[in-house]
């Protein structure tokens, strides 16, 4: 099924949040892979201390312009964003945004858990100590404990601190890799489908998981799961061939969604 | 088509065969009445059984297609109704029961008057659920409204019946026993009234997402 990008590009529902409530603004953003688009003027803002979810069938997009946001695609050959993204009304490419910073204020999670090969404290402590976020050991203990406390891990892993993180189960070494991208004080986690190579009880975990960390940082997620984004986010967007189709309340979206694509696409009718 | 159609359509089969019982039932219930045949009337307390049977089937299958199939949007919303609908209609269906009920002991004395009203209200009410069961089967929220306005005449038939009854029973005591149990026929299709005008509002709900129970008529 092909839209036609000039006359359906409209996105649906409440995209954009006038309230003051928005971290993070994106507008008129188009990526290219090469001559090809792959986003097509995506206008969307993202809610402060919320779970945002990424909805869409493969290839629509929506991990594409995840990786927007942390300025990931940068890295990515013949990759080209176009558009404004902004964080706390700054433009993240601003040629003095040094994307190295910027990525340690946007923490992001990957679908495979990919704990570094070193200790479990080794991993939590690497983002800090090259952050300098800590002056000594002590306080270096005190960042490792805390995020691995926040991100439900420490009381499994309190007596192997020294143990590789790669000895870790699937589910473990995942909340490790929520510890380390929250060890640098982030205000924004990205999550892409972070839960998919794990099963359902290390998926219950995280999920709880997610949820605890909205108090304290804004968090998007891309799944493939439509139960698992009816469950942890607060809003859902939902991204076909590039487009954003429709962006509203979880509960509007998978209750009563205001375009057909994503009525369909919500209750198995194609994707 | 997809299994889940398949498996929705067959749940909007079984609502459907439901309804049609509980049409005949409040038919049979106050021709029993009108006939004065107490047979017929046994017939609609003994078939209650079948509603009843559909009701708790409806409902499992309801809870199956939730459970497994964790359906979203419009799919979630019909199976929602779907349960919501078959209690309406297996309330609906007993108050046939009653109106059978107060048919036979009614039957057993001489008619106190002929019965013009009751079997106006009976074709209201039948009417009100067949249409709305095909505003549910069709996706039709105009007719599920329209249903809901037809509403206030049910209640106005209602009124009209207990002002006449009231009279009659002032005027002569010895009538009280027979002109109380009509009015009892008469309320219990009132109720019938307000269980199809409940599914009217759940029809809607599931055509346009909107919850519009407890609204004025001018705001539905």
């Amino acid at each position: 099924m092909v839209i036609p990008h000039d006359e359906n590009t409209k996105t649906v529902g409440s995209p954009l949040l006038d309230d003051g409530s928005s971290k993070i603004s994106c507008r008129e953003v188009n990526v290219y892979y090469g001559p090809k688009r792959a986003i097509h003027d995506v206008n969307v803002d993202i809610a402060e201390k919320e779970v945002t979810a990424f909805i869409g069938p493969s290839g629509c997009g929506k991990s594409t312009f995840l990786r927007c946001l942390n300025r990931m695609n940068d890295t990515i050959k013949g990759c080209r964003m176009e558009g404004l993204i902004t964080i706390d009304n700054e433009n993240i490419y601003d040629r003095n945004i040094d994307p190295v910073l910027l990525r340690a204020r946007i923490g992001m999670v990957f679908q495979k858990p990919n704990p570094f090969p070193k200790s479990i404290y080794q991993n939590v402590a690497y983002g800090p100590r090259i952050h300098g976020l800590a002056r000594n050991k002590a306080e270096l203990d005190e960042i490792v404990i805390t995020s691995l406390k926040k991100a439900g891990l420490f009381n499994e892993v309190k007596d192997q601190l020294n143990h590789p993180g790669t000895s870790l189960s699937g589910g473990q070494q995942q909340r490790l890799c929520i510890a380390r991208a929250i060890s640098v004080e982030p205000e924004i986690i990205l999550m892409d489908e972070p839960c998919s190579a794990l099963d359902p009880i290390a998926t219950g975990k995280i999920e709880e998981l997610i949820d605890e960390l909205r108090q304290n940082f804004t968090i998007i997620i891309v799944t493939h799961s439509m139960q698992q984004a009816a469950r942890v986010s607060q809003r859902t967007a939902f991204f076909h061939l590039g487009n954003l189709i429709e962006v509203d309340s979880t509960k509007t979206i998978f209750v009563n969604p205001e375009h057909k694509l994503t009525m369909d696409y919500i209750t198995g009718r194609y994707g | 088509m997809t299994v889940r159609s398949i498996e929705l359509a067959h749940l909007k089969e079984k609502v459907l065969k439901m309804a049609a019982l509980v049409e005949i039932a409040i038919k049979k219930s106050v021709e029993a009445l009108v006939t004065r045949d107490s047979e017929l009337a046994v017939q609609v307390i003994k078939e209650d059984h079948k509603i009843n049977a559909y009701d708790v089937d409806i409902d499992e299958e309801c809870i199956r297609l939730l459970a497994l199939k964790q359906p979203m949007g419009k799919d979630l919303r019909f199976i929602t109704t779907a349960m919501k609908i078959t209690t309406d209609l297996e309330r609906i269906a007993d108050n046939a029961v009653n109106i059978a009920e107060r048919a036979i002991e009614l039957n057993e004395e001489p008619q106190l008057k002929p019965y013009v009203d009751i079997p106006r209200m009976s074709r209201i009410t039948q009417r009100m659920v067949i249409d709305t069961i095909n505003a549910f089967i069709n996706e039709d929220k105009l007719l599920a409204k329209d249903v809901i306005m037809r509403d206030d005449e049910i209640d106005d038939l209602n009124e009209v019946i207990w002002q006449e009854l009231m009279k009659v029973m002032t005027s002569d005591p010895s009538t009280i026993s027979r002109a109380v149990k009509i009015t009892y026929i008469s309320k219990y299709l009132e109720r019938i009234g307000d269980h199809a005008t409940n599914i009217a509002e759940t029809v809607v709900y599931m055509v346009d997402g909107r919850i519009i129970r407890h609204m004025t008529r001018d705001k539905i």
